[in-house]
């Protein structure tokens, strides 16, 4: 048995920042690499699936990027993943969430697992929509935001709950294997011991060509992508009128703030 | 390629109010002579016509289908077969969790341009662009779609104004081909947390998020939100954590602070689904100590400092 979990290294930027000199993304110098919040939690789901099970149910984690991203799979390593998987070209750059997609699905073909987890969205980009057109590319069952999961491997069907806008909750019953989008909140991510950093070291992070995903050059990259990025730039921001002094007039400030508040509702 | 298609979205007999904002998102995309389409997917698809009978559509599709609620396999093919028949330049959905469920599947099975989350659309040159955030939404991106035919944009919702005089479009049906679902969907749940607290009805809101670092701060801001006569809710981050009920998130996936007037946002930094529950509030006081926190983009008045100490000083006031 075996689940796949698609993470992504995002990008936040640094306090000061500079747009790259063609204008259209941020300098990579600027760039603080982690991985997605959202994956932390798919990838908990997983492991926490396993633990649950006495028969053995390997984990194994798959992203798409250069060497830097080796750092998120050994943390994804540590927190519980048996052995990670990462896809590069450089013919990759400039790929939309699509043609991200197109590589992983390309990935799950070979590797076979019984249920994929991918997390609702990335941090950085917020698309929304890897984990789905991943699906679509391997023709499986899909569900997006996904709150809550009962689902045993090899089980030929899985209950979740998507969360809905608004407070609701919605109970589906999905066949599998499937690709399931994960949602914060769906478990409470552990940490990593030392121990498990110190074993997470020797553990196997197996790079791929697009050759060996049977993937080429148009599958990726512009020409893979439903969209193109045209230009980036620094929005003008409302701003909030600032309300200086020391945190005794700052308060006193917002004091006077609420009681107005209080005064014209009376 | 030509004219807009809007796939209007609706939830336990009752369109959404983003369908109606995706009109005047077409209208600027609309060219000269060209028609906007609303289709309706349902099990009775008929009763929402009336609704949907706004100034700027000039038809709307209803589209009979076998689920009584959304379901990716038959609104991907549905939507898929009224694409193929009608080529639109372009299609709109609403940036929500059902279209999470299908549009990418959807665009990347038929290869049409695609963004989501996108809160600006216009022409240049004649050619679409959409623009987004990026980075966490400290940057905008504009991107276009070259070589794509038709192009299919989810958009956010609360940015476009819903048109307000109703109009008689032409009611058609579409006839969609039969599809397999591999999903079964089974009952709705409210959310409710054994807290009997009404953020909808809330005038004065306090609000914590991640800032406040640890479950043992929550008490002294309970007890700031009564000194100060406020209700006290949070971010996602608290309440996923457990140190208040979901029934006290304001977000997007929580509550909507809908009668809010003041809201006083401690630690918040001000994520977009967090916005989306409150950034309409008249005034808003931010309380954070990264200057350059989301939060301050919508906030009228901002406190740049430590959030314990302005809550300890603002406790020795009341």
């Amino acid at each position: 048995m075996k689940i796949l979990v698609a993470v992504k290294q995002v990008a936040a930027l640094d306090e000061d920042f500079a747009i790259r000199g063609d204008g259209r993304d941020v300098d990579p110098d600027f760039l603080i690499r982690d991985l997605n919040e959202w994956d932390d939690f798919s990838l908990e789901e997983a492991v926490k699936i396993k633990e649950g099970r006495s028969e053995p149910v390997e984990v194994v984690v798959v992203s798409v990027g250069s060497d830097e991203v080796d750092e998120s799979l050994r943390k994804c390593l540590a927190k519980g993943a048996d052995r990670a998987i990462r896809v590069w070209d450089s013919g990759v750059e400039g790929s939309d969430s699509i043609a991200i997609a197109r590589v992983l699905a390309a990935v799950a073909r070979r590797e076979a697992p019984q249920m994929l987890f991918a997390g609702v969205q990335s941090s950085d980009q917020s698309f929304a929509s890897t984990g789905i057109a991943t699906a679509s590319f391997l023709g499986w069952p899909h569900a997006a935001v996904v709150s809550s999961l009962t689902y045993s491997p090899g089980a030929q069907s899985a209950v979740f709950r998507r969360e809905l806008e608004g407070g609701l909750l919605h109970e589906v019953e999905i066949q599998c294997p499937a690709v399931l989008t994960i949602q914060l909140g769906i478990n409470t991510p552990r940490y990593a011991s030392l121990r498990s950093i110190k074993q997470a070291a020797a553990k196997p992070i197996e790079v791929l060509s697009l050759a060996d995903v049977s993937l080429g050059a148009a599958d990726v990259g512009e020409a893979g992508s439903l969209s193109r990025v045209r230009r980036m730039y620094v929005p003008d921001k409302g701003r909030a009128q600032l309300i200086a002094g020391d945190a005794a007039r700052q308060a006193a400030r917002l004091a006077e703030i609420i009681r107005e508040f209080k005064g014209a509702g009376a | 390629m030509s004219g807009v298609l809007i796939i209007a979205e609706q939830r336990r007999g009752e369109l959404r109010p983003v369908s109606l904002e995706l009109v005047s998102a077409a209208q600027v995309l609309r060219r000269a002579g060209e028609e906007i389409a609303v289709a309706v997917l349902s099990a009775a698809p008929e009763t929402f016509v009336e609704a949907l009978s706004v100034a700027g559509v000039d038809e709307i599709v209803t589209i009979k289908v076998p689920a009584p609620e959304f379901d990716p396999d038959i609104f991907e093919s549905a939507v898929g077969a009224l694409i193929a028949g009608r080529s639109p330049d372009v299609v709109l959905v609403a940036h929500s969790v059902d279209s999470f469920g299908y549009a990418a599947a959807l665009a990347a099975r038929l290869g049409l341009g695609f963004a989501t989350d996108v809160f600006k659309v216009e022409r240049i040159d004649g050619e679409l662009v959409a623009t987004r955030g990026g980075y966490g939404q400290k940057v905008n991106v504009e991107v276009d779609f070259p070589k794509r035919g038709t192009v299919l944009l989810a958009l956010r919702a609360n940015v476009f104004k819903p048109p307000e005089r109703a109009a008689s479009p032409r009611v058609t049906a579409f006839d969609a081909p039969p599809a397999a679902s591999r999903s079964a969907g089974r009952e709705f749940i409210e959310l409710s947390a054994g807290d009997d607290v009404d953020m909808a009805a809330a005038e004065f809101i306090l609000t914590i998020g991640r800032g406040i670092g640890e479950e043992a701060k929550v008490p002294q801001f309970r007890e700031l939100a009564d000194a100060i006569g406020a209700t006290l809710g949070c971010s996602r981050p608290i309440a996923d954590a457990g140190w208040l009920p979901k029934s006290r998130q304001v977000g997007q996936s929580g509550k909507t602070a809908s009668a809010c007037k003041l809201y006083i946002a401690m630690g918040v930094s001000g994520a977009i689904q967090h916005l989306a529950g409150m950034k309409h509030v008249s005034t808003i006081v931010a309380v954070n100590t990264d200057a350059e926190a989301s939060i301050f983009g919508v906030a009228k008045y901002g406190i740049v400092g430590d959030v314990f100490e302005i809550a300890d000083e603002l406790r020795r006031l009341f």
